[in-house]
């Protein structure tokens, strides 16, 4: 279940790193948006479950484009330090309001699912885990056939190998930003919206989170939605090993370790054919 | 008169103590001054070679440690039965330590993450700040983990049979802080202007150019990795002795988050840079907190006012003014120039 979610936030991270060569600091800022648009939905407004977590998404995807447009859009051109630098404000305004508005204490979200597992044969799954899961492939999919199938897909990943030529082609290189820009923070908030209501939503949550989509960012290879997916489901296969089999305070550093070792081995990430960027 | 001007200001500096009585104003200084002894050693890494390191914290942390270990004294098993014991030591000894053990830890990062650039490297550096944190936290046997490690001895200079002194207090902390700043800077300064720091600037400036003259990329990027780390840990030593507590939060990534503000708002690849960011990125919290608007709507003003800054002065505010004296006096050559002419003369 954590792998969906971890590939979830991993590929909404790499289309933006891939295709925009933006860090984006505010990822676990749209993902801790997510849970509490989440909470104020379903435990302020008293709206359906299911129709909050649409509503959710759609709402980070607002939120990804009004970032796009305010801040990134002036900066097109500018150094990676600079555009990395505005990010790192924003996140810091974003998550402090976040703070301020919701205060610190923890929420928990009433889901709909019963409380007794699902038994299949020996092995028993909460039903709330496996509506993530289902929910998570189900996002995983339809991503990939947006980038691999569709018009707009086409010209991301014609702006992903050289954004020059995109536009010479006659490219609308905005738009594609716009919309890389607004599909990664609406997965973001989608991952958040899933995951909210299965633990509690604080406003630090995105912090680890962020740092977890740029594990799966490094382990997949830049702009691969592949190499995401396939990351996200190690990453969280490795920490469930290293909780169980080292110590589960290391739980989190298993990720980061991971990528030193890849970084050591095979520094363009596990499934990237693309050359590094120098 | 550009020598009249720094006399000027480090007199200053040296007299704030004797006409500044508040000591919670002191306080701020000297923490102001070992971040801003941090963002002097980012500078290097930062603005002299052009890689973003954003693990800086890493450094200043394991710099905390080990100075606060090496001086409390620790025993911790390696192994089941294999228990490593050390007395407490002398203050300075554990600094030195610090700057030595830091120095390693750039090395080891420095090997490991140069053979990537650009978002790779940063990705790598986070993750070892991560990692580094992860591990104060848990090896609690040795750092106590989320209990932090108490009761510090402050650094003491000794002269046996002589004189004794500890810096404890604000006045002594500040003048140490101030010393050990012009020390880092001098040492800084140094390296900027040898041949190392040439080879350095040029590789930021076309890394490719570089190479083809004969400069070895690794060796310089992991030579700039080593001394700055080396200072960064000295500051984190500084810091140790001075708060006299230390535990795990102090490698989160908040820190690390400053650092790099202090030198990019005050100028990055310039020697003046880190210490005006530093200045105004140490006091602008306080400076903020008399507003009364309580820390959240502080912190928002933080990352707002960041974002018009670094969206107004892109290159930072010293290169700024410079640009602004430049333009009224005679026309110098450009930066790439002097980048090519560097390569060339190392070359040579």
């Amino acid at each position: 279940m954590l792998g969906g979610i971890y590939a979830l936030l991993g590929i909404g991270l790499t289309l933006i790193f891939g295709i925009m060569r933006v860090v984006n600091f505010t990822h676990g800022e749209l993902y801790s948006f997510g849970a509490y648009m989440m909470f104020a939905l379903v435990m302020l407004l008293h709206v359906n479950f299911f129709v909050a977590l649409v509503l959710a998404m759609a709402l980070g995807i607002a939120l990804g484009a009004a970032i796009e447009f305010v801040l990134l859009r002036k900066l097109r051109g500018a150094d990676i330090d600079t555009t990395m630098l505005v990010m790192i404000g924003a996140w810091i305004a974003m998550q402090n309001l976040e703070q301020l508005a919701w205060s610190g204490v923890a929420k928990s979200i009433r889901t709909p699912f019963p409380s007794t597992p699902l038994v299949l044969g020996g092995l028993s799954v909460a039903w709330s885990r496996l509506f993530v899961f289902v929910v998570a492939i189900a996002l995983i999919v339809a991503a990939y056939a947006l980038v691999d199938r569709t018009r707009l897909g086409r010209a991301m990943r014609a702006t992903f190998q050289d954004s020059d030529a995109a536009r010479l082609m006659g490219v609308d290189i905005d738009r594609v930003y716009l919309s890389t820009f607004a599909l990664g923070s609406g997965l973001a908030a989608a991952a958040g919206a899933l995951l909210g209501p299965v633990f509690v939503v604080t406003p630090g949550m995105g912090d680890l989170a962020a740092l977890k989509a740029f594990a799966v960012v490094i382990l997949g290879g830049l702009g691969s939605i592949a190499g995401a997916t396939v990351g996200g489901f190690l990453l969280a296969f490795i920490e469930e090993m290293g909780a169980g089999y080292v110590s589960s305070g290391y739980r989190d550093a298993m990720g980061f370790l991971l990528i030193i070792l890849v970084l050591i081995v095979r520094p363009t990430g596990l499934f990237s054919r693309k050359e590094r960027i120098g | 008169m550009k020598r009249l001007a720094t006399a000027a200001f480090l007199a200053f500096l040296f007299s704030i103590p004797l006409w500044v009585g508040s000591l919670y104003v002191l306080h701020v200084l000297i923490v102001t001054g070992i971040f801003t002894i941090a963002a002097m050693s980012l500078n290097l890494l930062l603005g002299y070679t052009g890689q973003l390191s954003l693990g800086h914290v890493a450094f200043f942390g394991i710099g905390a440690y080990v100075s606060s270990l090496v001086s409390l004294g620790f025993s911790v098993h390696l192994a089941p039965n294999w228990l490593v014991t050390l007395d407490p030591q002398p203050v300075w000894l554990g600094m030195l330590w610090a700057i030595g053990v830091s120095g390693v830890c750039g090395w080891a990062l420095g090997r490991i993450s140069f053979k990537v650039r650009g978002a790779y490297f940063v990705i790598v550096t986070i993750s070892f700040a991560e990692v580094v944190r992860l591990v104060a936290l848990n090896w609690d046997e040795l750092t106590q983990g989320p209990m932090a490690l108490n009761n510090i001895p402050p650094l003491t200079v000794s002269i046996p049979g002589l004189f004794e002194f500890s810096f404890i207090g604000k006045v002594a902390n500040y003048y140490l802080v101030l010393i050990a700043g012009i020390v880092a800077y001098v040492v800084i300064a140094r390296l900027v202007h040898s041949r190392a720091g040439r080879a350095m600037i040029a590789l930021k400036e076309n890394e490719p150019l570089a190479t083809s003259v004969g400069i070895e990329v690794t060796r310089y990027l992991v030579l700039s990795a080593v001394v700055s780390a080396a200072i960064a840990g000295a500051a984190g030593a500084l810091y140790a002795q001075y708060i006299q507590i230390v535990d795990p939060n102090i490698f989160l990534f908040i820190y690390t988050v400053t650092m790099v503000i202090m030198v990019v708002i005050g100028g990055k690849g310039t020697l003046a840079g880190p210490i005006v960011g530093g200045l105004i990125f140490g006091l602008l919290p306080e400076a903020l907190r008399s507003l009364h608007i309580g820390p959240e709507l502080q912190w928002v003003a933080y990352g707002v006012l960041m974002i018009v800054i670094v969206s107004i002065l892109p290159a930072g505010i010293v290169p700024a003014l410079a640009g602004w004296r430049r333009a009224r006096g005679p026309a110098k050559a450009g930066l790439g120039d002097a980048a090519e002419a560097a390569a060339r003369q190392i070359a040579r």
